[in-house]
């Protein structure tokens, strides 16, 4: 189920952004072009897998969450990681495997560990260990929680399921972020999901909240209550109606244009620029202009 | 003392002098304590961090990585070892992974184990040996428990490697005694690496060394003694306490051979070969020789089980055709 995306005219206005709210939404977008402009001109090596359309997301959650919380991401984690660690040199750096590089190398785009962030590019496969991570802090840090990014289809896996009923069972502090963002690779998540992601929490007595709001503002008053009510041992799980803009990795996009055309329409890229133009054309500006320096700067620097 | 007792005994210690140990798995907490009763008395004593859990071998293990994760340390019951092939995504693409794929080296101290092994009739789904699946994996490794080691020094070594260990523990060891070995063999203590040897007492050149971990031990021990008594061939036996990464002092002797139930075709023991043809070669007098079940699934019909499994009439028709022809 991805938001019904209106024209992008139909659409009601945002409410005011923070300046650095909105500087970090250009950032990491700004990330993700660069890193596509990059793989076009041969620059990059292996795949990668951008979150364009999906920004707004770890971006709305952060100030959710706490230094103190664990975060786990995914194969899509490059926005989950800038909104954590604003470090796009360093992200950067690690996927193209050069000095100053978060994990030296090794891990690439879906496999990076910094303090208490974590990207693993098995889907699913993160529950479990964050349900691990969980007890941990239930016992040793009470009040912090361990927050994981799914995708929908995540839920084909397993995995997803049996931490569920852990976390339910246990009353862990996990909190569950799924991006629904209607399609799985190439797959449209209604040929692969029967049923319902409300659905599922409701299976396992778990808490479910649902948004299509890309209004940051809005999202953090929506999940707030919530969020806090996880740290207390009530295991929360959260459905972002998205939308990918971008393809799976590279070049591997089979919808019609028509639809993607559909999807931008609703992107809080162009909402943001609609309603606060002034503020939206300066922060761009200069996020596009950071990236260019990081991307010039990194990809002069010696191998990791 | 009983192979049980003992793995019970390291356990209780070891939840005593680690105050951040959990551990996990199906129907451990008393008053069952466990499908073999190896967990028996941990809940009572330690109700927070012996926790029985849902059937979910992958969460479990995914449980335990986390908790390694966060600085603690975990053990992982799985139920029965043939389970553990429905944890090894968390084992090999996490567990393991994560001990180096972050650039720097994060320390993960979880041990699962795993009851393998048949010889009780379970059938072919709760009777195997899945060593040989988890072996060459970076970041992983793997023990097996032995009458001949005491389990606390294995889990110590274990934990203290700070990466995932799998510990492999042969169902029909449980209820046989611990350091026992029939006359006129005679036992040492382990070496540095925890391989325990079992010789004559001469000092002697013996016909053959055999390399047989702890589940084969005492078949391979009977085996030894009818060799002996009955073909004067005499055998010097090496128990390693760590299957892999496999290392070994090898003692004086030509001919070799490795004794393992799991089925044939990519076993340890082609592993273990592999090792000796290494450093060994030029003193040997043929390739080292495998003994191990047959390519077969384990029936559960007495009959039809023996006809599979690695016995000591196996081990003693193997060895005795081999140096006799």
């Amino acid at each position: 189920m991805t938001a019904a995306a209106p024209a992008l005219e139909h659409a009601p206005p945002l409410t005011e952004p923070a300046e650095e709210d909105l500087a970090l939404l250009l950032g990491i977008r700004a990330f993700e072009l660069t890193l596509l402009d990059l793989f076009g001109k041969g620059m990059l090596n292996g795949t990668t897998h951008t979150c364009l359309g999906q920004e707004y997301v770890p971006v709305a959650l952060e100030p959710l969450l706490d230094p103190r919380d664990h975060v786990f991401s995914n194969h899509r984690g490059h926005g989950h990681y800038l909104a954590r660690h604003r470090d796009p040199e360093g992200l950067l750096a690690e996927i193209m495997g050069r000095r100053g590089a978060v994990c030296g190398g090794v891990g690439g785009s879906q496999h990076i560990r910094r303090e208490r962030y974590l990207s693993t590019g098995v889907q699913g496969e993160s529950l479990p260990v964050a349900c691990g991570v969980a007890l941990h802090l239930r016992r040793a840090e009470p009040g912090a929680l361990a927050c994981v990014y799914i995708g929908d289809g995540s839920f084909g896996e397993g995995a997803v399921y049996e931490a569920l009923n852990l976390a339910s069972l246990w009353s862990l502090p996990l909190l569950v972020v799924v991006e629904n963002n209607g399609i799985a690779q190439s797959t449209p998540t209604a040929d692969g999901l029967a049923g319902s992601i409300a659905g599922r929490a409701a299976a396992f007595g778990v808490e479910y909240r649902h948004t299509d709001s890309v209004d940051v503002n809005v999202i953090r008053e929506q999940l707030g209550p919530a969020v806090r009510a996880v740290r207390a041992g009530a295991p929360l799980l959260v459905e972002f109606a998205t939308r990918r803009l971008g393809p799976h990795s590279k070049g591997d996009d089979t919808r019609p244009a028509e639809q993607l055309e559909r999807l931008r329409a609703g992107d809080w890229y162009q909402r943001y620029a609609r309603d606060y133009p002034e503020r939206f054309q300066r922060l761009d500006r200069q996020a596009r202009e950071r990236m260019a320096a990081v991307a010039e700067d990194v990809a002069a620097r010696g191998l990791s | 003392m009983r192979v049980a007792e003992n793995l019970n005994a390291a356990l209780h210690g070891l939840l005593e002098r680690t105050p951040d140990l959990h551990l996990l798995g199906e129907d451990v907490t008393d008053p069952y304590g466990g499908a073999f009763r190896i967990t028996r008395g941990l809940s009572t004593r330690f109700p927070e961090r012996v926790l029985s859990t849902p059937i979910s071998e992958n969460a479990i293990t995914g449980v335990a990585a986390g908790l390694a994760l966060a600085g603690e340390s975990a053990i992982v019951e799985i139920m029965f070892g043939d389970f553990a092939t429905l944890a090894f995504d968390q084992l090999v693409n996490f567990a393991a992974k994560s001990v180096s794929m972050y650039g720097s080296r994060v320390p993960m101290r979880m041990v699962v184990r795993c009851p393998v092994g048949g010889g009780r009739g379970y059938g072919p789904t709760h009777s195997q040996s899945l060593q040989k699946h988890f072996l060459g994996v970076p970041g992983l490794a793997l023990y097996e428990v032995s009458p001949f080691r005491d389990n606390a020094e294995v889990f110590a070594e274990m934990f203290a490697r700070q990466e995932p260990c799998v510990l492999f523990e042969d169902k029909v060891l449980y209820t046989r005694p611990m350091y026992q070995v029939p006359a006129p063999f005679r036992l040492e203590q382990p070496d540095g690496r925890g391989t325990a040897r079992v010789s004559l007492d001469a000092a002697a050149e013996p016909d053959c060394v055999v390399i047989a971990a702890g589940g084969v031990a005492e078949r391979t021990l009977e085996a030894m003694r009818s060799l002996l008594l009955e073909q004067e061939i005499v055998c010097t036996l090496l128990v390693p306490s760590r299957l892999y990464p496999f290392e070994v002092e090898l003692p004086p002797g030509r001919q070799v051979f490795v004794v393992e139930e799991g089925t044939a075709g990519g076993t340890w023991g082609a592993e273990v070969a592999h090792v000796i043809h290494s450093a060994h070669w030029g003193r040997l007098d043929r390739p080292v020789t495998l003994v191990h079940s047959a390519d077969s699934v384990i029936p559960t019909a007495p009959h039809l089980e023996r006809e599979v499994l690695v016995s000591a009439g196996t081990i003693h028709r193997v060895i005795q055709e081999t140096l006799r022809g």
